[in-house]
């Protein structure tokens, strides 16, 4: 058991700072450092068009998507030189939160089903943040349930004709491309009857509506497709057999490994030793001092649990769904943090904004995590994940599972 | 970086698991939970035997010298057994002062009689109310003579010696405490077994009376050895307390899959599948500090005195969290004395306490995280 890099950990390790020393956008490096769950806008430029510079700088230095071969645009990392990148890009990583769903689900999904002539088209420039790609899979009718998407795809010659919503999808406002989920058969069991596909955003007949989130913030929006068609050859995997295809998306997006979840405390424990309460600094008084440890002993387990992960990646083992942990304790943990920082500011925790004390930040916190608790599977789908895969426990009773699809009832009341 | 247990020690832990699956049965703990024995004799013999209990001891002083990573591997097999002899105090506490303080003859003597199961040891800290703390430490110690009480002494009615801290100032600073070690086979003192939450491992009161004593490392260098054995027993303790989380849920979820209700098994209600889960992810968090734990434990790392107190509060709320909801899975059934539910309870609760309670714990976490950022 050992921390230490090896020799080519260390060049690596040197070669990285070196290079980011060198390249970074410095200027917004304290904004970037001072920004959390909540609130990575920056005030005087437009986070896209700085995060999308810093990403080319990066791929044309060899420097993106480093777990990806290099054919598509990556260095063909470790996943222990990943992390050693992550470390040295520090704030900066930031950025990288604008592709997060290109990165981590997109590209590894285009990666195992795509042809390889797709590969080479549109991973590079997805890699190097040029495009931007999100991910088309819930609608009002499927979230949790997947699987209950209406979003019909029709044969028509070489083509797929695509009618129905999509919803919450992150970034479809600056998406250039995305992955899609539709139902090619609604007459067999809801899990058959899916396939994928990727499409430009672009094409005739999509259109995007931004939503206004409980946070205030615009990030995710409604998608509505009218007779969109999508050439066959962008189809991912067989048709009927989107659901496994997606089940990849999913599962890197759980193991999106050292993408480790924000937890709010170091931000807290930040906050707490040079706050002044009525009796004294905060970090003497004994509540606070008990409320800090237990969250600090989480918030260390949580990172070496992915620790851990990486360990066993690096051994060559698959990531697996003992994974789900990640989101599901920072989820809440976030949220309350963020409850208890304003509690310690008693009265004027109720103000947000700029004119709140660190301008906000626990304000912030607070108002995006119940969407850290939701988004990429709920609390209550993560424990499922938990209980299930890892404990072996029995599956949820499901009525719908040998029903056809389109004999499935669609209203919980009357 | 390579944050995992070797394979030889991932086959050392096979061993010591096989092991005590058949020495250490939930039937042979009883024997001691119900009083007819103050500890398993022919366990901590086979410890012995399999050189367990030396493990981390040094090769020139009778052990295996084999380390710390090998000496976690054992404890947290220790704790999935609920294991009823004295291995925390003897292995954790006395032989760590030993090894940490000890002069060359007072290793010479304890260590390898520890390591041949022939002395069990232990540490006698606390004085009634309070946590670890010099102004808590009252018993004297004049011209090598003790003169107190301690209460409780985790196995204090069995061990053959003790690691005793006593009071050598007035000066109101750490420097007021020092150790002493003491035969307890002595004249001059008096042992009383307490009642306590656990059975399966006592606690004793002990009375010293002008007890002559030797000292354990220098004068006045007493708190400080005391804060390094405690953070190095806080890691290995912390083991025990993960072996016995994973074997909480282990158990909850075998019975959650055996017992029907409604005509389901019950392990298909949401309720005790999220239960299960979250019983699985706080034995999990606790898991991975408990790794950062051992490997500060190992290298003598600088980190540590945070790492064993995050290990220390991540362990103790997931055995104590793992083992209120193992009892809630098995119902009734859980309740009874038949089944083992309450065992692990029992430890988990006693094993909260025994180092210094948790919000103690939670206070060193903030006083060394405190210290780091200033540093
Ligand atoms: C910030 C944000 C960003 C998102 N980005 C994207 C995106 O980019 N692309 C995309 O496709 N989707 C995205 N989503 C959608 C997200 O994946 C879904 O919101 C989520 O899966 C939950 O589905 P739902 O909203 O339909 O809730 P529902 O499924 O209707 O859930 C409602 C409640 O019922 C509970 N529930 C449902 N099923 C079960 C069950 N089996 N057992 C126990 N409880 C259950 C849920 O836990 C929840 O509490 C995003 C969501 C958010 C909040």
């Amino acid at each position: 058991m050992n921390f230490d890099d090896t020799p080519q950990e260390a060049e690596f390790r040197a070669t990285a700072r070196a290079w980011i020393g060198a390249n970074a956008p410095k200027q917004y490096e304290d904004e970037l450092r001072k920004s959390s769950l909540g609130r990575t806008a920056l005030k005087n430029a437009n986070i896209l068009d700085v995060a999308k510079a810093w990403q080319k700088k990066k791929a044309d230095a060899g420097w993106a998507c480093l777990h990806w071969p290099k054919e598509y645009g990556g260095r063909g990392s470790s996943p222990i030189e990943r992390v050693i990148w992550q470390q040295e890009e520090g704030p900066f990583g930031q950025l990288s939160r604008m592709f997060i769903i290109g990165h981590g689900m997109c590209g590894p999904t285009m990666m195992a089903f795509a042809r390889e002539e797709h590969k080479r088209a549109y991973l590079p420039p997805l890699a190097s943040g040029e495009k931007v790609w999100c991910q088309l899979f819930s609608e009002p009718a499927g979230g949790s349930d997947v699987a209950g998407l209406r979003t019909r795809a029709e044969k028509d010659g070489d083509d797929w004709v695509i009618n129905g919503q999509k919803i919450w999808t992150s970034g479809a406002h600056y998406s250039d491309y995305g992955i899609l989920l539709t139902r090619t058969d609604p007459t067999v069991p809801k899990h058959k009857g899916l396939t994928m596909f990727f499409l430009d955003m672009k094409s005739p007949g999509v259109e995007v509506r931004p939503i206004k989130q409980a946070s205030g913030a615009s990030d995710f929006n409604e998608v509505y497709f009218t007779n969109v068609r999508i050439p066959d050859h962008q189809r991912l995997g067989e048709v009927g057999d989107g659901w496994n295809v997606s089940l990849t998306t999913l599962m890197n997006e759980r193991s999106a490994i050292g993408a480790a979840v924000s937890t709010g405390f170091p931000e807290l424990f930040e906050y707490c030793a040079s706050l002044m309460l009525d009796d004294g600094p905060a970090i003497e008084d004994r509540a606070v001092r008990s409320k800090l440890a237990n969250w600090a002993a989480k918030a260390s387990g949580l990172k070496y649990t992915s620790m851990r992960a990486i360990s066993a990646l690096s051994k060559g083992e698959r990531p697996g769904p003992e994974n789900s942990i990640g989101k599901l304790v920072a989820g809440s943990m976030i949220q309350d943090v963020a409850t208890y920082a304003l509690d310690l500011q008693g009265a004027s925790g109720v103000v947000s904004g700029e004119e709140a004390e660190l301008a906000g930040r626990f304000q912030a916190m607070l108002l995006r995590a119940p969407g850290t608790r939701v988004e990429g599977g709920t609390d209550e789908i993560m424990r499922n994940i938990i209980a299930e895969r890892v404990l072996g426990l029995p599956g949820d009773i499901r009525v719908d599972k040998d029903v056809p699809f389109n004999k499935i009832p669609t209203k919980g009341r009357g | 970086m390579n944050f995992d247990f070797s394979d030889d020690q991932k086959q050392l832990r096979d061993q010591a698991r096989k092991f005590l699956a058949e020495k250490c049965s939930p039937k042979a703990v009883r024997v001691v939970l119900d009083g007819k024995a103050p500890y398993d004799k022919d366990l901590w013999k086979g410890l012995a035997e399999m050189g367990f209990l030396g493990v981390a001891i040094p090769e020139e002083f009778g052990g295996a010298g084999a380390g710390h990573l090998e000496l976690c591997v054992i404890a947290e097999e220790m704790g999935r057994a609920n294991a009823p002899v004295p291995f925390s105090s003897t292995v954790y506490l006395a032989a760590e002062a030993l090894l940490i303080a000890g002069g060359d003859a007072q290793k010479k003597k304890w260590l390898p009689a520890i390591a041949s199961g022939e002395a069990i040891g232990t540490l006698a800290l606390f004085e009634g109310k309070g946590n670890p703390a010099p102004k808590n430490v009252k018993l004297t110690a004049a011209n090598g003579v003790l003169n107190g009480v301690k209460k409780p002494v985790a196995d204090g009615a069995i061990a053959d010696f003790a690691v005793v801290a006593a009071r050598t100032g007035s000066s109101g600073r750490d420097s007021d405490v020092s150790l002493f070690l003491v035969d307890l086979k002595a004249g001059g003192i008096e042992v009383k077994s307490l009642t306590n939450l656990d059975p399966t491992r006592g606690q004793a009161e002990i009375t010293f009376k002008d007890v002559k004593a030797e000292p354990l490392g220098a004068a006045g260098e007493g708190w400080s050895i005391l804060t390094q054995v405690l953070d190095r027993a806080a890691v290995l303790c912390a083991f025990e307390q993960v072996g016995g989380s994973d074997r909480a849920l282990e158990m909850g979820r075998d019975y959650a899959l055996d017992r029907i209700a409604f005509g389901r098994q019950i392990g298909s209600f949401q309720a005790i599948k999220h239960m299960l889960a979250d019983m699985y992810v706080s034995a999990t968090l606790a898991r991975s500090n408990s790794y950062y734990g051992a490997w500060a434990l190992s290298t003598n790392a600088g980190e540590l005195p945070e790492a064993a107190a995050a290990a220390r509060i991540s362990a103790t709320q997931a055995f104590q969290h793992c083992a209120k909801n193992n009892i809630q899975v098995h119902g009734g059934m859980g309740f009874t004395w038949e089944f083992d539910c309450h065992m692990y309870y029992r430890r988990a609760n006693a094993m909260a306490l025994g180092l210094g309670s948790l919000s103690y714990w939670e206070d060193q976490l903030i006083d060394r995280m405190r210290k780091k950022n200033a540093a």
